[in-house]
């Protein structure tokens, strides 16, 4: 086994154990720190399919940006997240039985078709593609997108403003 | 050299954990967080697909991205309406949120 491989193991084992704790344990904090941990064990990922520029942004944007909100929203509403309170609704039996399902049909589906086992060489620099692709080929898609970001945050100001 | 199927089985553990997470929390917080996990799994299928089959292109990668920015917008949008939610109804229990069930 090569050392990519035991890295990806690793670091898969710790991402997937922190996202199902993310979704079972019973104080929404911890839930928000364990959730910074997966978004690290999905930026090491990153790294690990050759794209630094990706895991820098999924650690700005995720670790920096998202998981800061939730930790201010958590901390906003802490009366009604204290953890004696029970986290889970009553169909959640029903929820993890379609989730093992998904689960057990797209392992399935992966496992039987054939992929290609190995990378092909980088046929272009990622990175510097990647920003003339932002102002050539998908200039306007690039600018919708960042016109729909601003709209989200300032609606989001509105929203959350004191009345 | 890490088979892509690896990088598929694992994105697809995180999708059935965030759908466990979406479907099973109380609390409006916790929706939210199963919702980012379930983004970050499609995330890692997009770059992992890009990688092992047309590295050559480069639409995996921005998709990528852009879904990177919609989750911000999302997670944005999605707090500012708890917040909103708990100052006029102090809850953040979905299920107590019921004011178009009459």
């Amino acid at each position: 086994m090569s050392l990519p491989q035991i890295l990806f193991l690793v670091v898969g084992v710790i991402t997937l154990g922190a996202a199902v704790a993310v979704v079972t344990s019973r104080n929404v904090l911890h839930s928000a720190f364990l959730l910074a941990l997966t978004f690290f064990g999905v930026a090491v990922l990153y790294v690990l399919l050759d794209t630094p520029y990706l895991a820098a942004a999924q650690v700005l944007v995720y670790i920096g940006a998202i998981s800061v909100l939730i930790i201010f929203a958590i901390m906003l509403s802490r009366k009604v997240a204290a953890p004696h309170l029970v986290q889970r609704n009553s169909q959640w039996l029903l929820s993890l039985i379609v989730a093992v399902l998904l689960f057990g049909v797209l392992a399935y589906l992966t496992l039987q078709a054939a992929w290609p086992a190995a990378k092909q060489a980088l046929g272009v620099d990622a990175i510097g593609g990647l920003g003339e692709a932002f102002v050539g080929t998908y200039a306007l898609p690039f600018e919708v997108v960042s016109v729909v970001l601003l709209v989200a945050l300032v609606g989001a100001i509105i929203i959350a403003r004191e009345r | 050299m890490v088979p892509l199927s690896w990088f598929l089985i694992l994105g697809a553990a995180l999708f059935c954990i965030g759908v466990y997470g979406v479907l099973s929390r109380r609390n409006a917080i916790g929706i939210l967080m199963g919702v980012e996990l379930i983004l970050n799994a499609v995330n890692i299928n997009l770059i992992a697909f890009w990688r092992y089959r047309t590295p050559d292109q480069l639409t995996g990668l921005v998709f990528a991205v852009f879904v990177m920015a919609i989750a911000a917008a999302e997670a944005a949008v999605g707090l500012a309406l708890i917040i909103a939610i708990y100052r006029t109804r102090n809850t953040v229990i979905v299920e107590d949120v019921d004011l178009l069930k009459m």
